[in-house]
């Protein structure tokens, strides 16, 4: 049961972050994908980053169970699906947690987003069995592999040196881009019009 | 009104912090089919099935890594639906405390008014296409941008980078032809 209890409080939490920074509105979307106004961009940046730190250097303090990480596999199928669910984003302005949030919130296209994501996610699971015999589906890089060898984690690193260590640093990285991003990489091409809410 | 990206970046930073502090890290798309899931066994109740000790399922996707979908969606009180159900309530209650949201920014986005004008419907059907491709590469790709974007590159995970150029490398000129103005 405490593991329902956690859904419901981390759940909540992560939807209600999720609508106050504007990840569930399409406008910010919209903005952030044009590269007109990367607020949300720099939001998201700094999040990683956050994460990150935290993340291992709690790891390398002994206080964060290493065993709670969960790395994906790596194989060709996840840059294709990642090019599909980009052009699907940018399109409708919704990914699936947003979309859902965002339905929570009122908007009704989001409810269409949702629809379409339910038909989307059955459409794949009829064609899995095709993918898979295509190979794209097989292991890159040894699949489940971090970029660095994280001391007592079950997955192995793409590289020897310290993965906790190295998880630090890229999530300083990722802190450093979100202050050093400006606020537009491209001419604004009408005054910031997102509508007061 | 958005937050500050540096109160909004820590706190959504705290929030995926938190989530693999005290279970696992974040996902989403994966409950799409698990609802599928749920609905097709309903439907046809042969579509998932017990055996001595796991689930199995007639579809090849729900069945497979010994039926962990099958079984998920045979038990959808667990931790990962629960989790994306509260994820809606708590930006219901969100959206609620700060006044909630406009009529017209319900029907369809400003973005999308200040380009293809008051065409609700059309923005419905580019909604339900954009969502279609959206899971359907989610699960091609083993998650989304919460689980592979955030969740994944949080913990340096190849994959997490590998997805994140493809949905930029897409998202961003797709959004500059569609979205000239707004």
């Amino acid at each position: 049961m405490t593991s329902i209890l956690l859904a419901i409080v981390i759940g909540a939490a992560f939807g209600a972050v999720l609508d106050r920074i504007g990840a569930t509105n399409p406008n910010w979307i919209g903005g952030m994908l044009t590269l007109r106004r990367l607020h949300l961009m720099k939001t998201i940046l700094l999040a990683i980053g956050t994460g990150s730190i935290l993340m291992f250097g709690g790891q390398m303090l002994g206080l964060v169970d290493v065993g709670h990480m969960s790395v994906k596999a790596a194989y060709v199928g996840v840059f294709i699906g990642g090019l599909m669910l980009g052009a699907g984003w940018a399109a409708s302005g919704y990914c699936p947690g947003t979309g859902v949030c965002a339905a929570a919130s009122g908007r009704k296209d989001a409810l269409f987003f949702i629809a379409g994501g339910l038909f989307g996610a059955a459409a794949y699971m009829a064609t899995y069995p095709a993918w898979k015999a295509s190979g794209l589906l097989d292991d890159l890089a040894g699949g489940k592999v971090t970029l660095g060898s994280v001391p007592g984690a079950s997955y192995d690193g793409l590289m020897a040196m310290s993965g906790d260590l190295l998880g630090i640093v890229l999530g300083a990285v990722f802190v450093l881009v979100a202050f050093v991003l400006p606020d537009s990489l491209v001419g604004e091409r009408q005054p910031v019009e997102v509508p007061a809410e | 009104m958005v937050l500050n990206w540096k109160l909004g970046g820590l706190l959504l930073g705290l929030v995926f912090f938190a989530a693999v502090l005290l279970v696992k890290p974040i996902g989403v798309s994966t409950q799409f089919v698990i609802l599928n899931g749920v609905v097709a066994d309903l439907v046809s109740p042969d579509f998932i099935t017990k055996t001595d000790d796991a689930y199995t399922s007639t579809n090849a996707y729900m069945a497979k890594s010994n039926g962990s979908y099958a079984k998920n969606a045979a038990n959808p009180l667990n931790y990962s639906f629960v989790f994306v159900l509260a994820m809606a309530l708590g930006a219901f209650l969100s959206a609620r405390l700060r006044g909630g949201i406009d009529a017209a920014e319900r029907a369809a986005p400003e973005i999308w008014r200040a380009n293809f004008g008051d065409t609700p419907v059309m923005r419905y059907a580019v909604a339900f296409l954009g969502g279609f491709i959206v899971l359907y590469g989610a699960r091609l790709a083993g998650g989304c941008t919460s689980g592979h974007m955030m969740s994944g590159m949080m913990q340096t995970a190849l994959s997490g980078y590998i997805f994140a150029a493809g949905a930029f490398a897409a998202a961003i000129p797709t959004a500059m032809l569609m979205y000239k103005r707004g």
